[in-house]
């Protein structure tokens, strides 16, 4: 995966297929601290321990159109590369939360790539699930969630293909004033 | 167009996405729809699949194509990603393997707007994509 929008959209992708409603994004990005952090938080229906010590290992997977899974272990891999670790804690019938951590000097950390237009096309691919995105750069932040586009947009629905481009430039016009789009 | 920066600037964009949305809705009639769906499991991602996902949103909307564009699990062809499954109207779904926006162009002006086949469709035996 080249890059940290990648990694976003392909562990949501699992808290979807998990059947989740909620889905929670947080990117902290920490200079003081030299880190980058990511948490997806979701109240799919998560895994039990016994799954949860494996789930790291390509071998385990709940697909039945190939034998391995890779979303975790390559963005475990990416992570741990940099110094930094993956966590995931779950529940059955709870929810998942996913942890990763990069060391952000490190020269091996991976660069941001298109952060907004990642939540864009997932707010707006998924109108049904309830998602929020907050991103920290050192002491200045943001928010967006479905439920503030849909108050914005007032019953234009959020998967029609006009809304997107608008979305994504909302999103992508917040992102650049933290200057997220320079980092990596 | 002005710059969107806040809630308040996508609220003014209302009236406008309206009126686009009501003179799509008046040409087209549901039947008509076209439905397109992008695989997004880690394979298709790794290879390509936002952008091609991003590039048939922005250019059907651009090309006034009434198109529902959702994304998918993984088809189970890892080998061809990005593949995406086409939908017209009265017609088979039909998987193209290996889109980039290259081929994602050629798909919208012949296969979705003449229903001229292209190269890349992978032969399924299926009906659709909704697994994963
Ligand atoms: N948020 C989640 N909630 C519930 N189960 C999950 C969640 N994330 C992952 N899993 C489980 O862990 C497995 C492994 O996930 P991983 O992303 O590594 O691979 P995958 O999704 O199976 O395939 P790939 O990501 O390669 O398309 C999944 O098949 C699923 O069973
Ligand atoms: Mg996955």
């Amino acid at each position: 995966m080249k890059d940290l929008s990648l990694h976003i959209l392909d562990i949501v992708q699992n808290s979807v297929a998990a059947e989740a409603k909620v889905i929670q994004i947080t990117l902290e990005i920490d200079d003081r601290n030299d880190y980058i952090g990511l948490t997806v938080n979701d109240n799919g229906k998560g895994m039990d321990g016994d799954f949860l010590k494996r789930v790291a290992d390509p071998f385990t997977t709940t697909r039945t159109t190939r034998r391995v899974g890779l979303g975790i272990p390559l963005l475990k891999q990416n992570a741990e590369q940099t110094g930094g670790f993956l966590r995931i804690e779950s529940e059955p019938g709870m929810g998942t939360k996913l942890s990763v951590r990069f060391v952000k000097s490190h020269i091996d950390c991976v660069p941001m790539g298109d952060v907004a237009g990642t939540i864009a096309l997932l707010i707006c691919s998924y109108p049904s699930i309830e998602f929020s995105f907050h991103v920290r750069v050192n002491s200045a932040e943001f928010s967006v969630s479905t439920t503030d586009l849909n108050d914005a947009l007032g019953g234009i629905p959020l998967n029609d293909s006009a809304v997107f481009p608008m979305v994504k430039e909302y999103i992508a016009s917040n992102l650049d004033e933290l200057q997220i789009t320079n980092l990596g | 167009m002005t710059k969107v920066k806040s809630l308040a600037d996508l609220k003014k964009m209302k009236e406008s996405l309206q009126a686009k949305i009501d003179l799509r809705e008046k040409g087209d009639a549901a039947e008509n729809l076209i439905q397109i769906k992008v695989a997004m499991a880690t394979c298709g991602i790794a290879s390509g699949a936002k952008n091609v996902m991003e590039f048939l949103l922005e250019e059907l909307e651009k090309r006034g194509i009434n198109a529902v564009i959702t994304q998918t699990g993984c088809m189970g062809y890892c080998y061809a990603e990005p593949t995406i499954e086409v939908k017209l109207p009265n017609a088979d779904p039909v998987v193209f393997g290996y889109v980039d926006t290259k081929k994602a162009d050629e798909i919208i002006e012949k296969y979705i707007k003449n229903g001229e086949l292209v190269d890349g469709i992978i032969p399924v035996n299926y009906e659709s994509i909704d697994n994963k």
